[in-house]
């Protein structure tokens, strides 16, 4: 296993009076693609945001190559984790502008016509209105839009649940795509095990709010996944 | 003008009130309450200013007039506050805005010798600067936490890409100052077309000359704009910050899932 790009260590979350992670332990290999899986519930999108600190944990601890997370400046921290989430949301008039956002804020150049083509989008979009394009084009453009900040690692929450399954399939093969030519780590929630199976180098399980065991792809699918899929089933 | 003499011929009005109840009862808009406790505590609440401006005049000392201004802007602070519910550290942020506009802008009007310093121009005018400013305050502040709450994905979005919560919150808080400012706007560019103004009306029924009554409503009109402006800027740049951590994270609770 190559050295650990992220660790993430005995984290807890509570809100509300309920404990939604409860104890997580994770390694999330650099250079690869670690599916994070789950019910709904299971703290699967908790997780993935207290890696960036887009919320702060009650306790634990993430590391990023090393270095606890909570001494690193938070907007520092997720220039170099980027996000994808759910639904695209895209700022700005044009394309071109919802790609530079976050570059633009941190004072740095980019190049529109080489993101779109990383996410297989045609140069000529840029000048379009963001809501003119399809939702999985919007996906890839949110896509771009992280890769902008040159992160050492992404985190994708659910990137197809919103898609058709045309969309969903590109979305998937640029993952694959982003992880073989940049070696981009990247972890994914998901609760689709055939799409994990598609697109995971390592799968992490969670069962409300704890961790579940870690494999590799293979050894997931031949000792856990019926497991999971159980797990996964009865709580969807 | 001999009939308003009396409170009796003034209550006669009600009956105007009981349209409103009327359509409120008709259409099922459950307003009724409302609209009662509106008319009860207005009726109170005139009757007893009006004894207490009479108190301060007669005092004849400016310090009464500042006590008096002070406790409508914590009285404003507190509406504001209630009808913003669950924003934490509302009153305080509502009073600060309102204090800051009203003393701002009556400051001014004192320096400039636009008004002389005295009850019979501060209390009116205070009232009028402090309600107005009021309600920017109300409108901005449940404006930004409705749009906060609706608007999470983006929130959080602008926040994974390196924004800090001022940056991703811009757009909301661009909203919210429009939305309390263009009713002012509004009014002030339709005045005395489509509305006479109520400082003008009370003083051409009270007989003054009407070009005395433009010239006091012309400073009325700017003072509001003024003031509701600065108070709707205050609160919007105060009020935000409830709803982040100084990490740049949306605080636990803000939500409504």
């Amino acid at each position: 296993m190559q050295r650990p790009k992220i660790e993430v260590r005995g984290l807890r979350y509570e809100a509300g009076g309920t404990e939604i992670l409860a104890g997580v332990d994770a390694l999330v290999p650099a250079g690869e693609v670690t599916a994070v899986v789950g019910a709904s519930g299971a703290g699967k999108s908790t997780l993935l945001r207290a890696i960036n600190r887009l919320i702060e944990p009650s306790s634990g601890e993430v590391y990023l190559d090393g270095e606890p997370t909570g001494l690193l400046d938070p907007l520092e921290l997720r220039r170099r984790v980027g996000m994808v989430f759910q639904i695209p949301a895209l700022f700005g008039a044009s394309v071109e502008e919802a790609l530079l956002y976050g570059a633009r804020l941190a004072g740095r150049s980019a190049d529109p016509v080489r993101l779109l083509e990383v996410v297989g989008l045609n140069p000529s979009m840029r000048g379009r209105a963001p809501e003119a394009l399809s939702v999985g084009q919007q996906q890839r453009v949110s896509v771009a839009r992280a890769l902008a900040l040159e992160p050492e690692a992404l985190l994708l929450d659910e990137p197809t649940s919103a898609l058709d399954e045309g969309a969903r399939r590109m979305i998937e093969e640029l993952v694959r795509d982003l992880n073989a030519r940049l070696g981009l780590t990247m972890v994914i929630v998901s609760h689709d095990l055939s799409q994990v199976e598609r697109v995971a180098d390592r799968v992490v399980l969670l069962a409300d709010g704890r961790s579940a065991g870690q494999w590799e792809r293979q050894a997931f699918f031949s000792t856990a996944g019926e497991r999971a899929r159980r797990l996964i089933a009865g709580r969807l | 003008m001999e009939g308003l003499q009396t409170v009796g011929s003034a209550l006669l009005t009600l009956g105007l009130v009981a349209v409103a109840v009327a359509l409120s009862l008709y259409e099922r808009l459950d307003l009724e309450k409302e609209i009662g406790v509106a008319v009860v505590r207005s009726f109170v609440q005139l009757a007893a200013i009006g004894y207490v401006i009479d108190f301060i005049f007669g005092l004849e000392s400016i310090g009464a007039v500042a006590l008096l201004l002070a406790g409508m802007v914590l009285f404003a602070a507190w509406t504001s506050a209630r009808r913003a519910g669950d924003v934490p550290r509302a009153f305080g942020v509502v009073a600060l805005a309102v204090g800051v506009a009203a003393a701002a802008t009556l400051g001014l009007l004192l320096a400039l010798g636009v008004i002389p310093a005295t009850a019979r121009y501060l209390i009116p005018l205070g009232g009028m600067v402090i309600g107005n400013s009021m309600n920017a305050a109300s409108l901005t502040l449940t404006r930004i936490r409705d749009d906060v709450r609706a608007q999470r994905p983006k929130l959080e979005a602008a926040l994974a890409l390196g924004a800090t919560s001022r940056q991703a919150v811009s757009p909301i808080l661009k909203t919210a100052l429009q939305r309390a400012l263009i009713p002012l706007i509004d009014a002030t560019k339709t005045t005395g077309i489509i509305f006479l103004p109520g400082a003008m009306v009370g003083m051409i029924i009270a007989g003054a000359d009407p070009l005395e009554a433009v010239r006091l409503q012309i400073v009325v009109l700017y003072m509001l704009l003024g003031s509701v402006s600065i108070a709707a800027i205050l609160v919007g740049t105060l009020s935000y910050h409830s709803f982040f951590t100084p990490s740049h994270q949306i605080r636990k609770g803000v939500s409504a899932e």
